[in-house]
């Protein structure tokens, strides 16, 4: 079956059986690997994209072909022009990540909580990002990566 | 693991969604958030032959109050009920459901409908659903017709949907100034289904006595349980600590939970009891009530 999709910017039209899900479309047939898949199960939140800007979906429990016609977002879609995502950045400074596994489905989460909630409460970004498992951080510098990112995007806000 | 294979169709209108699930009888089933059925389809526990996928239909996606009732769509996310400042106003049980299901990513793309047509015993919609008294309405190529809660919900994993049927919309009546209700659930962690989940709902009339009564639990049995001798008790009664005391225990002798691993039967027909009350006392609480807390 024919997918038209738009990732990152980018068309690609794929011949694909419906039975594909959306994080090996990503993965296998774009190469597009920084989407993790980490339970393959629909817990841990390792997979989520974002589906026309601003819904996070977990890429492991959709199929390729529900995403015809529409923009994906994927972690390697979140750099512009060699500058990191205001929250990519947050994430290095604030050292919101050790193996790392986690980071894609984090970041695209918490790209898709921030549009939602610009001002969050730390309770709100604990509850923010309840749904994706970090094996190592404890999520304390995650946490406050968002808050840095929260506090950093609505300074851009301000300045344009 | 990846699911058996299956021919999918995406329909733009219900009249298409309809036509193709005539074609194809019980051989189809219907996606929407896809977050119960695709699990279910990867570990091989569903295998449909077709999928009627119903995402694109934008006339499904509403919520909205018509004629005394709540209407969502079939199409109406979770997470829509989450972030509706209607809900939060005047549907305080429904607010309370609305961020314990599941995550916040799978409330992005899951629906209650569909939660309610998964019906499954330990889902939080159906038990909230049974305390309010809601419908479903059904629609076929041959009509539609609405089916209450307590007929839709038939058993585990199992409702009133016929081949060649799909819902189209939960309807939930919308309380008058003197009914409130709430939802609690017990959980182990944020996403993991229910240990036990208890909905109430209660009018208050204007000498304080209680005029109408909707309690249910989940998780604690096949499928989300009426508590019905407690709505009985309730139903005449004033607001105290003893009705409370004695509302929860109709609520353990009802459930009729199994043991795993987030309980044993002892436990959990203890929480039914727990829950029931909480959830008593909170909406008593919201209905200005005094001195029960
Ligand atoms: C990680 C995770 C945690 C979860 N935790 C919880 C939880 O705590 N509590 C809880 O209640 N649920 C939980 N769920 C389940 C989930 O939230 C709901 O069951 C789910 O959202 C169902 O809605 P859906 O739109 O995704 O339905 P789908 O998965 O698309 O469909 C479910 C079933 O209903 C049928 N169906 C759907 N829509 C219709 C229709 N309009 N007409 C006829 N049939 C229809 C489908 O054919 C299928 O059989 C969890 C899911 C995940 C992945
Ligand atoms: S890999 Fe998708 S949720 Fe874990
Ligand atoms: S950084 Fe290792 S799992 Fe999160």
């Amino acid at each position: 079956m024919k997918v038209n999709v738009t990732v990152n910017g980018e068309a690609y039209e794929r011949d694909v059986e419906p039975r594909t899900l959306l994080a090996y479309f990503l993965r296998e047939s774009l190469g597009l690997t920084g989407t993790h898949v980490g339970c393959d199960t629909s817990h841990c939140g390792c997979c989520v994209v974002l589906l026309d800007g601003d819904r996070a979906v977990k890429s492991c429990n959709m199929f390729a072909v529900q995403a015809d016609g529409h923009a994906i977002t994927t972690v390697e879609g979140l750099e512009q022009a060699g500058k990191l995502h205001p929250l990519q950045q947050a994430f290095w400074d604030q050292h919101g990540l050790q193996c790392g596994y986690c980071t894609p489905g984090m970041l695209m989460t918490c790209v898709a909580f921030l549009k939602h909630n610009p001002k969050p409460s730390e309770a709100e970004i604990r509850e923010g990002i309840s749904g994706n498992l970090c094996r190592c951080t404890g999520y304390q510098n995650i946490v406050k990566a968002v808050q840095q990112a929260a506090g950093a995007e609505t300074a851009e806000a301000v300045a344009s | 693991m990846f699911p058996a294979q299956f021919d999918y169709q995406r329909a733009h209108s219900i009249d298409e969604a309809l036509s193709a699930l005539a074609s194809h009888g019980g051989d189809a089933r219907v996606l929407a958030g896809g977050q119960s059925l695709i699990p279910a389809m990867r570990f091989r526990l569903a295998r449909p032959a077709v999928l009627v996928d119903i995402n694109p239909i934008d006339e499904l996606a509403f919520l909205r109050e018509s004629n005394g009732f709540l209407c969502v769509g079939a199409c109406t996310r979770d997470y829509a009920i989450e972030v509706s400042p209607l809900i939060a106003s005047r549907y305080p049980m429904i607010a309370d459901t609305s961020v314990l299901v599941a995550d916040p990513v799978v409330r992005q793309t899951g629906t209650v409908v569909g939660s309610l047509c998964h019906n499954d015993p330990a889902g939080d919609w159906p038990t909230t659903s049974l305390a309010a008294r809601a419908q479903l309405v059904l629609r076929s190529k041959s009509g539609e017709r609405t089916v209450s809660i307590d007929d839709f919900l038939v058993d585990s994993y199992t409702t009133a949907v016929k081949d060649g049927e799909m819902v189209t919309e939960v309807r939930f009546p919308t309380p008058d100034d003197r009914t409130r209700g709430s939802f609690y659930k017990m959980e182990r962690k944020v996403g993991d289904f229910a240990t036990a989940s208890a909905a109430v709902r209660i009018t208050l009339g204007a000498d304080g006595k209680i005029t109408g009564a909707g309690v249910a639990i989940g998780a604690l049995g096949p499928k989300a349980l009426r508590v019905g001798d407690a709505e009985k008790l309730l139903v005449g009664a004033k607001p105290s600590v003893d009705l409370i005391a004695s509302a929860a225990r109709e609520a353990e002798k009802t459930a009729d939970p199994g043991a795993d691993n987030r309980g044993s039967v002892t436990y959990k027909k203890a929480m039914a009891g727990v829950l029931v009350a909480r959830a008593l006392r909170t909406t008593f609480e919201r209905l200005g009530v005094k001195g029960l807390a």
